[in-house]
Parts: structure tokens; sequence; C-alpha cells
């Protein structure tokens, strides 16, 4: 067989924890190898030993069929390993050229030769189909485009095999759509990749083979084009998972919630939220549909209390809240689950328990004439640790030795406990596993059946379209749209998200 | 190793470091390191009259240290202790020359005059911090100068008619104790160390087991989280200035009832301020740790007055092996760096 990769029974300890147990990953040469497993199954630690950044305990890796020791990250490099990081290291400061040659430079006479190196990226990018120009400044290119850069970085310094993290997590459907073009390229040019996901649709579209880790072992490889998302998704997380979110039709009663005209700046003084009206209805989701960066942070800021508003108006049961203060407006009954968990969510230094309690330590019973009561503030928190299934070794653990869908689901139980008329959630099932995001979404819709608002802000349209009653798409600011999920598709939504109106998206499909 | 157990071995080690280096030190310059160490700590211990200076020198020294320490648990960095120190120091010795109550009322009084000079003085960078940004570093460094000069101006042209000293404060307001000193061979210990010791109560309280504590350390960590969870920042950021203000007025008080009982015009800082951010440091910022490393620096520094008269070493070496401590705690982190390895390996 014509392997470019073997990694064969890789074990990778940590301590007394095993992070790799026997994995055996084999890609061929001209093939898009998927690398599916939850988060904390051993996807990265694999892919790290691969790069040089561990070493294995046991195990023997070969490159195009020869054993190879690869000591450090610059040997694979020298191996032909590329890696596409997730989070991009890239300078905003310097241009595409600049980014790609950086640590590698062309020189002459000891000066950067940038026309010879602009040159070569421009080759590049062209046998590749990037389309990247090898002058402009990072700071002026669209996300999607950066990645390319990234992309070309490993290009440029010769890979033959490239790993991509996590590639979709930041892009726009269309965006998504022109990167598995750029990828069948790269396949088509006798490269090969090692795709590392969590997301069933994007393998099921792209890749060759696919191989799935779960706890740290190897469960198989199969074919793509022999297997369905059911099988693979029961493979990762080891019991049948459902995908389609089950609801029951929404029954809308009152507003909740009532936007109008609101007007929001961002932290650099331009208009973010510019003139924005939205209702959310007792007992239905609403989900907001749009870019990053298209004024979503601002809205649930000025709707939270973090952000002054401009002027407009935001009430919440019929009361006026807007430009009130956060523990007023959390009073009259709004929850929130913040889109940085770290930033906003918890005191990562204090133990999850005193994190159980974080906004409402004040009242009774946790604190009873200024004095804490650290009795009842623990009992609290042992009951939404096991009620919201947050695995913990203790109540007393710091918050930060917590994996993220840990976190989240004790954010979650500490908002939800608050029983909140409008339970606002931005992003809430980012960087999760199909576990831990189907329990967020099943936690959701329980809300909506309790008569509660629920608005929800994402990036993923799958989750917008499975979890909301209905869409509303943000664009520049405004709600450039509001569509029932059942009457929409993929392609309709990324087109108004864009900035098409309905009418336009509508010829365009 | 647990994280506990580092916090105590962290600090231990780094004195350590400090001591063997300042042995090489005195080696290469030719003391007798063994006798040097030898005088420091008959300096320190002795003689009943040398533990009674130890004990008075660690009393501003726990005060000044838990001022350091309460802002740094709240995320500030209050370089002003010196200022707070010597604003609480004048307005004690003004109380306690001014006027003429019982004692029952007169101590109390003056006392809370030097918490609240300090309080008030520390509330300024506070102000300035919440309201408008501006970093409360670089406002107590200039805030010391002022406190420096404004305090010289008052005794000088307020206080007394063109003197460089006040007179001594009233009986009635002195925290000195006669017995305290005849059980210590008349050193200058006098009943503050109660004082500090309860205020290391205080502060432990306030910090871990009020309301208002939850939301200091939650200020502490992670403002945005605070904010979001409803707190008040910027109270909070002025409540710890203010807070800690007071335990540096109160340092102050310490020597203006206590050990001196007068103020005099000074052409420099005291150096006590600067020294509780390096005792805070040594003690990890908590209560406990601020009480033995006070303990620490002021045992250093009363028991190195006798190394120059019992082994001849000179004073500035004394002040090399402080340093040399407070080096090796600012880069404690090479230590855990060191002992984590260390006990990575054990594990395996």
């Amino acid at each position: 067989m014509d392997y470019v990769i073997e990694m064969l029974n890789i074990r990778k300890e940590f301590g007394n924890f095993v992070a790799n147990d026997n994995i055996t990953l084999q890609v061929k040469k001209g093939e898009i190898h998927a690398l599916l497993g939850e988060n904390g199954a051993g996807k990265s630690t694999l892919m790290n030993v691969l790069f040089g950044l561990y070493q294995p305990e046991a195990g023997e890796i070969r490159v195009k069929g020869q054993p190879v020791k690869i000591t450090d990250p610059n040997v694979a490099n020298d191996l032909g390993i590329g890696m596409v990081h997730q989070h991009f290291m890239l300078v905003d400061v310097f241009s595409v050229t600049e980014n790609i040659i950086l640590g590698k430079e062309i020189t002459k006479g000891g000066r950067i030769d940038i026309k010879k190196a602009e040159e070569e990226v421009r080759r590049i990018s062209e046998q590749y189909g990037l389309a990247v120009d090898p002058q402009a400044k990072i700071s002026d290119i669209s996300v999607g485009m950066q990645q390319r850069v990234e992309i070309l970085k490993t290009l440029y310094r010769g890979a033959e095999i490239l790993i991509f993290d996590e590639p979709t997590a930041v892009l726009t459907p269309q965006e998504i759509t022109e990167l598995i073009q750029i990828m069948k390229t790269l396949i088509k040019e006798g490269k090969s990749i090692i795709l590392i996901t969590h997301k069933l649709k994007e393998i099921m579209e792209v890749a060759d083979r696919c191989t799935v880790i779960r706890k740290g072992k190897g469960i198989g490889t199969v074919n793509v084009s022999e297997t369905n998302p059911n099988e693979l998704a029961r493979m990762m997380v080891g019991h049948d998972v459902v995908f389609k979110v089950e609801k029951k039709p929404a029954e809308p009663k009152q507003d909740v919630l009532e936007i109008n005209d609101l007007v929001v700046k961002d932290s650099r003084g331009l208009t973010a939220v510019n003139g924005l009206n939205l209702s959310v209805r007792a007992g239905e989701i609403v989900g907001i549909a749009g870019v990053d960066g298209n004024g979503q942070s601002e809205l649930i800021e000025a709707i939270t209390g973090l952000r002054k508003a401009e002027s407009g108006s935001v009430k919440v049961n019929g009361k006026e809240l807007i430009n009130h203060k956060p523990r007023k407006i959390m009073e009259s009954g709004v929850g929130h689950i913040p889109q940085d968990r770290h930033k906003h969510g918890l005191v990562l230094n204090f133990p999850i328990g005193e994190n159980m309690v974080l906004e409402n330590y004040y009242q009774k019973p946790y604190s009873k004439n200024g004095i804490l009561n650290f009795k009842e503030i623990y009992n609290q928190a042992r009951r939404l640790i096991s009620e919201f299934d947050v695995r913990t070794p203790s109540e007393y653990v710091l918050a930060r030795a917590l994996s993220g869908g840990n976190q989240q689901k004790a954010i979650i139980g500490r908002e939800v406990d608050r029983n909140p008329d409008l339970l606002i959630a931005a992003q809430p099932t980012r960087g999760l596993d199909v576990g831990a995001i189907e329990f967020i979404h099943r936690r959701l819709i329980e809300q909506r059946d309790h008569g509660k608002a629920v608005l929800l802000v994402s990036f993923e349209l799958d989750e917008i379209m499975s979890v909301s009653d209905r869409i509303a798409v943000i664009y520049e600011g405004r709600i450039v749209a509001v569509v029932d999920p059942k009457e929409t598709d993929e392609q309709e939504l990324g087109l108004l998200m864009a900035g098409s109106s309905r009418k336009e998206a509508g010829t365009n499909v | 190793m647990s994280k506990r157990l580092q916090g105590i071995i962290t600090p231990i080690i780094a004195v350590l470091l400090g001591i063997i280096v300042g042995t090489i030190i005195m080696l290469v310059s030719g003391y007798n390191p063994i006798s040097a160490y030898n005088a420091l700590w008959n300096g320190a211990f002795g003689e009943v009259y040398y533990f009674g200076e130890v004990v008075r020198q660690v009393t501003p020294y726990i005060l000044a240290g838990l001022a350091v320490a309460f802002a740094f648990r709240v995320g500030l960095f209050n370089i002003g202790v010196e200022g707070q120190f010597i604003v609480g120091w004048l307005a004690a010795v003004w109380v306690g020359t001014s006027f003429d109550l019982p004692k029952i009322i007169h101590l109390p009084l003056a006392i809370i005059a030097a918490t609240v000079a300090g309080a008030l003085w520390a509330y300024i960078p506070g102000l300035l911090k919440a309201r408008l940004r501006v970093h409360e570093v670089i406002v107590t460094i200039m805030l010391n100068y002022t406190a420096l000069h404004v305090s010289n101006y008052l005794i000088k042209n307020v206080l007394t008619n063109h003197k460089d000293r006040t007179g001594m404060i009233k009986e009635s307001a002195s925290l000195r104790s006669d017995w305290l000193q005849s059980i210590t061979d008349y050193s200058r210990l006098h009943w503050g160390i109660i004082i500090a010791v309860i205020c290391c109560f205080i502060m432990w309280f306030l910090l871990e087991r009020t309301t208002k504590g939850f939301e200091l350390r939650a200020v502490g960590f992670n403002q945005d989280a605070a904010q979001y969870a409803g707190m008040n920042v910027n109270r909070t950021i002025i409540l710890s200035m203010v807070i800690s203000g007071a335990f540096a007025g109160l340092a102050g008080a310490m020597d203006g009832l206590g050990t001196f009982g007068y103020v005099t015009v000074k052409s420099g800082f005291t150096g006590v301020g600067f020294d509780g951010i390096a005792i805070a440091l040594l003690g990890g910022n908590t209560a406990l740790g601020v009480f033995f490393s006070a303990i620490l620096f002021g045992a250093l520094k009363v028991g190195a007055l006798n190394m120059p008269l019992e082994a001849g070493v000179p004073n500035e070496l004394v002040d090399i092996i402080i340093a040399l401590i407070v080096f090796f705690v600012a880069s404690s982190y090479i230590i855990r760096v060191v002992l984590n390895r260390f006990g990575k390996k054990d594990v395996k």
C-alpha cells in the first residue's frame, strides 16, 4: 500500500493520563483523510506527536515508508508536514508575502528580496487557485483570505502533507465552499490532507476516508463513501446521537423582549448596531444569524447593560431597561450565557462552586448581613453540578481546571437556575463536542417549552436552523430579514448574511 | 506537589537562596559569613531588648504589607503605601498633640485619624483609576512625593513654629507601655503589635468570608466577569484602594503613637511603604503570609544593626542580602518551574 504517513500504535501519556492509546493512522497519498473525535478525544495530541511537539511513549511513525523520529517541528517541516492552525499565526501589520516568508526569507546580500518573494508567492497562489494578493496587508483581508495565507505558508515551506485543524470554525458558508474547492485542488496537485474536525457534514462532503478516535483510543478507519453521518457519530460518541433537534412546534405568547431603533457604538466609536428592531416572544427561540462583526456582540452587551446604548429602547416584559445597570437588568428577569466564557462567564481562579453563585452571592441564603454562607453556596453548587451533569472532581476545584464543555454546562446551569424570563445565549456551543451540544440544545428548548423567551446568537448556521423557531438575519447592525427556518436554506441565509436583500437572495437561489 | 505546599516552599527557597548568595558575596569580599550571620541572629533574637525592637519594627511592616497585599488582591498595585504611611503618621501625631482628652477617647481618635488620612490619600488614585482609567502606579508614586513635602510643610509651619520636629504626643494618645518596655529591657516595644495582628485577621475575614470580599476578589481576578455578574467594578476599585490606604495610615500611627511619639521633617522617604511591597510579595499577598514575612523583614532590619558591631560587616551588605531575597522572591516563577519539574518526576 502506498501510504504517505503512517502512525502505528502510537501511545502518549501525561502522568497517569493516557491521551493516545495505541492509535493507528494511515494516510494514503493524494487523499483527504479526516480525523474525527470529540473534544479531548486525543486528536490534537496525536497531531502534535506528528508535528514533533510531543514524543510518543510507544509506536512508530513512517513517512513514505521510512521510519522517522520527529523530534521537533523543524524536522516535521523538513519531512514535508505542514500545519494550518485553527488560530492563525499571522502578523497583522505585515503584508501577505512578509508573513509567508517569515523565518524563511529570500535574501540578496543580507537584505530581503521582497520582489522575488512576491513572485514566488504569486506563483504558488496561482498554482493552487488561492487568488491571494501578495502585497495586501493582513489586517485588510478577510478571515477566509487569512486562512489561505496560512495554507500558502505551509506550501511555501514545501509541505506535501497538510494538516488542517478545525479549518471551518471561523468561516462563512460561502467561504467554506471555497475552502473545500481549494482542498480538492491541493489533492489534484498531489498533496495529501489530514482534516481535524468534529463536523460530520464536512467529512461527508470532502473526505475520502475517516479515522475515528474516542477517549484516546482508535475506534477505526472507514471509507466515507461507504458510511453515513449516523454511523460516524455513533463511532465518535459511543452511542446513537439525535441530530435533528427534537422539538414541538413553538407556542409563542406575549412579547418578552422588544427592541426599537437601538443604536450602539463599538469600542472604536463606530456605529455597530444601527437602528435595530427585534422582538422575542415568550415560548419561542429567536436565532440571530450573521457573520461575526455585524453588531451581534454590541447588541447583546447593550441588552444586558454591559455597553452604553446611544439611543433607542430595550423593553423586557414591558419595562424600559435601556442603559440600566447589569444587576438591575438581571434582576428584571434576564439571563445571559456569554459568548466568551473565560472572559465574562467565569472567574477562572475561583472554585467552580463559587462561580455557581457569581450573580446572586449577595442574596439570601448565600449571604446574610454581609457574611457569606459557604455551606449554602456549596449546597447550591452541588445541586447544579449534579443536575447539569458538570463533570468535576469536586465543587472546590478551580473553574480553570474544567474542560470547556463542563465550564459551559456550569454557566448554563447557573443561568437557567435563576429562571429568567429572557435567556440570551451567545454562541453557547462554540468549541464543544457533539454530546455537550446536544445537551445544551435540549436545555434551550426546555426553557422555551416552559414559556421563556430565548435569544440565540450563533455563527453556526446548522445550530441556528435546527434550534430556532424564527431566524433574524443581522447585517451591518440591522435585522435585514426575519425568516422561518422551515422555509429557508443555508444558501438563502448565507446571501442575506452577506447583505443581499431577500428578493435578490430569492432570485439567486 | 500541591499548590498550597508550593506557596509555602517557594518563599522559603527564595530566602535560602538569598542567604547563600549573600554568603558568597561575604566570602568574596573577605568577611566571615558564619560570624556575620551569627551577629545577625544575635542582633535580632540574642537579647530580650533586641527581640522587643524586632517586634516593634514588625508592627508597621505587617500593616504596610497588608496595605500592598490588599490592593494587589483586587488587581491594583499600590506603590503609594509610603505616602499614605506619612500622612497617617502626621495625622496621628497632630491629633495626639492637639487635644486633651481621656485616653479611652484620645487614643482611638488618633488611630482613626491616621486611618482616615491614609484612606483619603489612597482614595485619590482609586477615584482617578475608576473614573478616568489613570494608572494607579503613576498617581501613587507622585502622591508619595506630595505627601512627603506637604507633611514637611505642615510640620514646619502649622504644627510648630519653624522647627524640625513636633512636640511629644500627650500620654493619653500614646501606644507605649511601661510594662512592655520593662519586660524587654527598655526597648521601644508598644501595644501596636496587637492592632497589627488584629488587622491580619480583619484582612483575611474581609476577603475570604464577606460578601464585599467576594466582589473584591472577583474584580481582582477578572474585571470583565465581575461586571458581567452585576458587580460595580469602579466602586470596588475605589473601595480596595481606600482599605489599602487605611492599613497604610494605620502603619503610620504605629510609628507616630508608639515608636517615636512625634513626627519630624523628613529629608527622604522612610522606606516602610516600599518594604511593604517586598513583604507582600514574599507573603504571597495573604494575611498569614504577610505576618510571617514581616517578621523576617523586621528581624533582618533590626538584626543587621548588630552586624557591623559584632562581625565588622558593613550595613550595606545587609541591604544587599535583603535585596537578594526580594530578587529571588520576584523571580519565584523560576523556582516554581524547577519545583514543578521535580514534582513531575515524582508522579511518574
